[in-house]
């Protein structure tokens, strides 16, 4: 016989199945708490990683395989120098195609509204480079090499200025950085992050009038292009041979990997976010565990009976078990719907790069699941209390 | 269907292992000074296909003596054989294999509130080895139908008036084919006329099948349907008897209000 007509013509009552149908305010209740646990924890994962996304948006920005920085550098808040003559090194290898060196410094933006000064992340390069994966951004980078024009984040936080509605209404926008004049020559997009309330690119002259005490022949980052097929790992691990101690090789997610590490190791947001979720998991185990166990209690007789008639105690076990998995699937599904809408309500509002993720959905459905078994493991406790010789 | 009501009934007093066999059983309840005798040395024979009804006052051990043949207590003293199967120092998962073939009728009737009277009856059905869900389906109707259900298949028990529900449970025990039938005052929830009604059904539906009975109860009406009537008083068997002998008494002491 198929075996799946077999499974099928083996089927017994699908007692789980009709426990938690035919009680359904219970059932209701059950999913309306599972629901919420994952509806917290998908938000704050959600959270969680976004603010870690948001913190590599100008990382990924870059068109690279390797990158070059100070091994002093910790994160993007605290870019270090080092020699630019190191990135030109790399050139000897047969494997590297092309390297265009990065200047990268907080410094402080006056809103040309209100005349406050804000820190905002700076970027320079030269304008010819092929720097960034975006070809748009990478043409409106010619529009920098008149000196003093500079492009704006246009997502960068409201403090800096109405300067992005200013410029789209065709107004001429100036303001000022580390004290010289600048214009805005055009917009681009990325988005605020941990270290950054907003982006400034420009080209590596006008970033050094505006640094003049910069030491020079001193770059903060420094960008390997290699050639088409080239394994990304093997050139790094030759160049950490080949150069000096004070540059530091990374590969292009080994340098996103860095900058959310720190953020992750030294800030609290990881663990505070992470705690969030751990509460929203608490709080499904104590209403599953409820839920469960006072169905077990309430159906104790009926168990006992089906003991008295000859039904395994590991069968009965099996029945708890199975309502411990319909809940979490039942419960997961209207989790993960309105994890999507919330997303979608959240993206908008704050402009963190937040959204379903595949890896985070399984890892909040395992979470429901563990929550509902281990509840279920706990109830099955109270079966041991079925005493079958009770019932006559 | 290779067997089911329709089973060729086995004859009486056909010589074959006893359905039960009990020798010598006590039981205590209770520890230390708080430990209390409720069976003093029962000894007990029901051959297969013979039906007997035990009668006593309340607390003289029936119902423990119908959970130690059921093998829903472990023994504690003497000797009780199931189908020629030792029960005394028994196992908890050979005692649960016995169950299986051992059909329980509660007081209460026990059924599963969540489930229909078929889905109740199949709950029994479920537990025969080798038949496709259909045919166990179909046997849960063959057996509503049998106890005069078969047009309430699909209502819930809430639904069922008690002898209705009473007899869906008996519609389940016998569903599992037993080789035994215990019952504890199946008819104490229902009405006289019911009452008769069920243990006739019972009585008739345990001739078909050939299994044993053994039923506790306090309902003179019924006596009359028993080969045999066991009496109880203080943990022992006073007063064995044919049924035509017993009913007489019986009847007589139900009027004189002792019962």
């Amino acid at each position: 016989m198929n075996p799946l007509l077999a499974i099928w013509s083996g089927r017994r009552i699908p007692l789980a199945w009709l426990l938690l149908t035919r009680q359904p305010v219970r059932l209701a209740v059950a999913l309306a708490g599972i629901s919420f646990a994952g509806i917290l924890m998908f938000m704050q994962l959600g959270f969680r990683d976004a603010l870690f996304d948001a913190s590599v948006t100008v990382h990924k920005m870059f068109n690279t395989d390797l990158v070059l920085m100070s091994p002093r550098t910790k994160s993007s808040i605290s870019m270090a120098g080092f020699p630019r003559r190191r990135l030109v090194q790399t050139l000897a290898d047969p494997e590297v195609q092309g390297i265009s060196p990065v200047h990268w410094n907080l410094l402080l933006w006056r809103n040309p509204e209100t005349r406050g000064t804000r820190s905002i992340l700076t970027l320079g390069f030269e304008p010819s480079d092929p720097l960034f994966n975006d070809p748009a951004l990478t043409a409106k980078a010619s529009l920098l090499t008149q000196k003093g024009r500079v492009l704006f984040d246009e997502r960068s936080r409201n403090e800096f200025g109405p300067v992005a509605s200013w410029f789209r209404q065709g107004r001429t926008v100036e303001s000022e950085v580390s004290g010289k004049r600048l214009r805005v020559a055009g917009l681009f997009a990325v988005g605020p992050s941990f270290g950054a309330d907003g982006n400034l690119l420009t080209s590596s002259e006008t970033f050094l009038s505006l640094l003049p005490n910069t030491p020079p022949g001193s770059i903060e980052l420094g960008l390997i292009r290699l050639r088409p097929g080239a394994d990304p790992e093997a050139v790094a691990k030759r160049l950490r041979r080949n150069l000096p101690k004070d540059v530091i090789v990374y590969t292009r997610n080994g340098f996103i990997e860095m900058e959310k590490d720190y953020w992750r190791t030294s800030t609290a947001i990881g663990f505070i976010f992470t705690l969030g979720a751990g509460m929203g998991f608490v709080v499904g185990c104590v209403i599953v565990y409820q839920i469960l166990y006072s169905d077990v209690s309430d159906h104790l007789p009926e168990y006992a009976t089906l003991m008295a008639m000859g039904y395994k105690l590991t069968s009965l076990l099996g029945v708890v078990a199975r309502e411990g998995f319909f809940l979490a699937v039942l419960g997961y599904l209207p989790a993960y719907g309105a994890g999507v809408v919330l997303y979608g309500v959240i993206k908008g509002a704050t402009k963190l790069p937040v959204q379903m993720d595949p890896d985070r959905a399984l890892v909040v459905f395992t979470m429901i699941l563990v929550m509902c078994m281990g509840s279920a493991a706990l109830a099955m406790r109270r079966l041991g209390d079925a005493d079958p010789a009770e019932i006559f | 269907m290779s067997s089911g009501p329709d089973q060729a009934a086995i004859q009486l007093g056909r010589p074959s292992p006893p359905a039960i066999e009990i020798a010598g059983l006590s039981h205590w309840y209770g520890e230390g000074k708080m430990r209390r005798q409720v069976l003093e040395g029962v000894d007990l024979s029901i051959a297969s296909g013979e039906v007997v009804l035990l009668t006593g006052p309340s607390g003289c051990g029936k119902t423990t003596l119908l959970t130690l043949v059921g093998a829903l207590r472990q023994v504690q003293a003497g000797q009780v054989k199931v189908f020629g199967q030792e029960l005394a120092g028994s196992s908890r998962a050979e005692r649960q294999q016995l169950r299986r073939s051992i059909g329980m009728i509660f007081q209460g009737h026990n059924l599963l509130r969540c489930l229909s009277a078929e889905q109740n009856v199949q709950m029994g059905a479920d537990l025969l080895p080798g038949l496709s869900s259909r045919a166990r389906r179909d046997q849960a109707r063959e057996w509503l139908r049998a106890v005069g259900l078969g047009d309430q298949l699909h209502k819930l028990p809430h639904d069922l008036s008690g002898g209705q529900k009473q007899r869906v449970a008996i519609a389940r025990a016998l569903a599992t084919h037993p080789r035994l039938l215990l019952a504890d005052e199946p008819t104490a929830a229902l009405d006289s006329r019911t009452g008769r009604d069920v243990v006739v059904l019972l009585h008739g539906l345990a001739k078909e099948q050939g299994c044993g009975v053994l039923m506790v109860t306090h309902d003179p009406r019924i006596l009359d349907l028993a080969d045999r009537v066991l009496r109880m008083e203080d943990g022992r068997v006073v007063d064995t008897a044919s049924a035509d002998s017993v009913t007489a008494g019986a009847l007589a002491a139900t009027e004189a209000g002792s019962n």
